[in-house]
């Protein structure tokens, strides 16, 4: 497979999906998926509105049920279990296109929190994680302010410190620069660039081209609830192979 | 235009400046508010004629106001035709007002005490950032230290009524590991075998370290309107709050009993419910059993406030994004944890209008007891004191002193509410 050409991929499998099908009702929105995530890989789902792209990662942290094959995420098989499913939340992180902050808390708040009662971390050790990672994304200095008093770019920072915040071994991005203005989508990037480069496992559903052309080591294309394509950025944007591709790139990248 | 001045070119970026200096004093505000327009300062001069003739006409009723006098006759010849308010019925007949005509008057001081105690008690809950958490240990104990001291009777009872919590807590923390809500049943399970128990000791010895006992047929006045607000409010939103979530289960059987619960107790009049709690109940239970007509009522007036509350809260609950109950799950909280930790919180805090609006009208609606022959502060004024024959015939005063009294209670309620609602404010500090 091309991805393992690059560094920092291990043959070790973070996420692996067979079969995966999903219906909303009788609508078919993901069919017959089957990937497989290494660690360290760096993924790119990309795909026009509507094939189910986001549905394919909220699908690996269940938050969106899976009705037909199987999803196994760090060795655990995804069931119906509660306690089976708080444990692969608490490994996966998750960004979102909104960010979802909790804005009744302060930035330290909300990135203590998920440690201090799902890790069971003492309160001093877990400010001190979500300080180091605070600085990490560059905002230590609005650790005591709510979020509503934070740009679109900080949220969203926040919100990836906050997920970091617990250790994850696996992060998911939800289309995390789509919410923002043009000049704040570059500070997320580059905080996921940062983060890519420390060898974390990535998936990320969005539109940056740039950012998977830098950082990707696999870009998927998605159509119809279906995985029509997926090769190396280089090998994916100068040279696509299914129609559907060409014209997904043409209309995305034609100005 | 010509085109060349088309273009610029910004060589300096402006500094922030303060904004004009607003113009101030009464003269300025007085013609801003009360006189813009020949309209406007015509509707001010007929605005303060009518408030001008109001007081002058009411005036003299409070002026010439007799505080001391023995009957309405006497209190008549005081006044000698001249207009003015019989008061001395408040203060004649103060005590009933406050206490009833049956509690004992030697006794006054033990439902004072636990209404100033009241005071303590709430403090650390509803101003959390000011109060020690400390204090919470007197809030847990004050249900207990109130009832013995208005009941009276052995100091046993409350003892063992403390002793069940505790055995439910301990029964809870063994529990829990397995599952919370199996936990809550047993525990609730456990504390209620252990009070059944128990009421075969106090039972015989109900005089051992014993106050005066009063029964609850012998309160009356606005203790027993307090005492319901109190107690009702504070039990109704716990409960208002399971039910909210409950409606809101995926687990059928749950979500079912809450639904007809809440349609059920809404679509019922509060005085039904009422009738029920003083009459019918009596034939279900097995007769014989003395279940407490204070008790009953309590069980119904919350119920009735409970069913309100769950439905704002539900309103509350809907109004959060479904982003923050993915975030929650997205970060391995579970339910209890997502609930209690970032979807009540907000939940609650945009559902305070609404709580306050259902805690205020409970309030008042616990005049609605002097139907059942209960003696509130209503039941008092129209039973006992209008009755009477020194009294008979003072309605302005009596109920005035009764509006007064809830109005004052009521607008301090929403005053807290406001002050809180600023205080969970986080948007723009």
């Amino acid at each position: 497979m091309a991805a393992e050409k690059q560094l920092n991929v291990s043959d070790q499998v973070a996420v692996d999906i067979t079969k995966m099908n999903k219906w909303y009702g009788a609508f078919h929105v993901l069919r017959d998926i089957d990937l497989t995530v290494y660690q360290g890989e760096r993924i790119v789902i990309a795909g026009p509105s509507g094939s189910g792209k986001s549905t394919l990662i909220r699908c690996i942290n269940a938050l969106e049920e899976h009705q037909k094959g199987k999803i196994t995420v760090d060795g655990t098989l995804l069931s119906n279990d509660l306690k089976n499913i708080d444990k692969i939340r608490s490994e996966v992180g998750m960004v979102f296109q909104h960010f979802n902050l909790f804005p009744h808390l302060t930035i330290l708040e909300n990135c203590t929190l998920a440690p201090i009662w799902v890790r069971k971390t003492p309160k001093r050790e877990a400010e001190e994680v979500a300080m180091h990672f605070l600085e990490k994304v560059k905002i230590p200095e609005q650790a005591n302010k709510y979020p509503g008093q934070l740009s679109g770019g900080q949220q969203q920072r926040v919100a990836i410190a906050r997920s970091l915040c617990m250790r994850p071994r696996i992060m998911l991005f939800d289309e995390p620069t789509s919410a923002l203005d043009p000049e704040m989508i570059s500070e997320v990037l580059d905080t996921m660039i940062q983060l890519a480069e420390e060898g974390m496992t990535m998936l990320c559903v969005t539109h940056e081209m740039g950012f998977a052309r830098k950082v990707a080591n696999r870009v998927i294309f998605m159509d119809q609830g279906q995985i029509v394509e997926q090769n190396e950025p280089e090998e994916f944007f100068n040279n696509p192979k299914s129609d559907r591709t060409k014209l997904f790139l043409s209309q995305i990248l034609g100005h | 235009m010509a085109r060349d001045q088309l273009a610029f070119v910004r060589t300096h970026m402006l500094p922030e400046a303060p904004p004009p200096t607003a113009q101030t004093g009464a003269v300025k505000w007085l013609r801003e508010n009360l006189f813009s327009s020949p309209g406007n300062a015509l509707l001010t001069l007929v605005s303060a004629y009518v408030v001008f003739q109001i007081v002058i006409s009411t005036a003299p009723w409070f002026i010439n106001g007799v505080w001391e006098s023995p009957s309405l006759t006497a209190c008549r010849e005081i006044l000698d035709g001249k207009m003015g308010g019989c008061f001395a019925v408040l203060t004649e007949r103060w005590n009933q007002l406050l206490f009833g005509f049956k509690y004992p008057s030697e006794l006054y001081w033990r439902p004072g005490l636990a209404f100033v105690l009241l005071f303590i008690a709430a403090a650390p809950v509803l101003f959390g950032k000011i109060f020690p958490r400390k204090m919470l240990i007197f809030t847990g104990l004050y249900p207990f230290i109130a009832y013995w001291l208005i009941w009276g009777g052995s100091v046993l009872v409350p003892v063992f009524a403390i002793l069940g919590v505790l055995v439910g807590a301990f029964t809870y923390s063994r529990v829990v590991t397995i599952s919370a809500g199996v936990a809550v049943i047993a525990a609730f399970v456990a504390a209620l075998i252990f009070w059944i128990l128990s009421g075969y000791v106090t039972g015989p010895m109900e005089n051992v370290m014993a106050i005066q006992a009063v029964a609850s047929r012998d309160m009356g006045g606005f203790m027993i309107n307090l005492m319901l607000g109190v107690v009702c409010v504070s039990l109704s939103l716990p409960l208002g709050i399971l039910l909210a979530l409950g409606r809101q289960s995926s687990m059928p059987i749950i979500k079912w009993i809450c639904v007809v619960f809440i349609e059920f107790i809404r679509g019922v009049p509060l005085i039904t419910l009422l009738f029920v709690a003083n009459v019918v109940l009596a034939y279900f239970l097995p007769p014989g059993t003395n279940f407490d007509l204070i008790l009953r009522v309590i069980i119904m007036i919350t119920m009735f406030s409970s069913a309100y509350i769950a439905e704002v809260i539900r309103g509350g609950l809907a109004a959060l994004p479904r982003g923050q109950y993915e975030a929650g799950d997205s970060l391995g909280l579970d339910y209890a944890q997502s609930m209690q930790l970032i979807i009540l919180p907000q939940a609650l805090k945009i559902s305070i209008p609404g709580i306050v609006n259902v805690a205020v009208g409970l309030f008042k609606d616990t005049t609605l007891v002097s139907v059942i022959s209960m003696f509130d502060i209503v039941g008092m004024i129209r039973g006992p004191i209008l009755a009477s024959s020194e009294w008979n015939g003072v309605y302005w005063e009596l109920f005035g002193f009764a509006c007064v009294l809830f109005f004052i209670t009521c607008y301090g309620i929403s005053q807290y509410s406001q002050w809180l609602e600023r205080q969970l404010r986080t948007d723009h500090r």
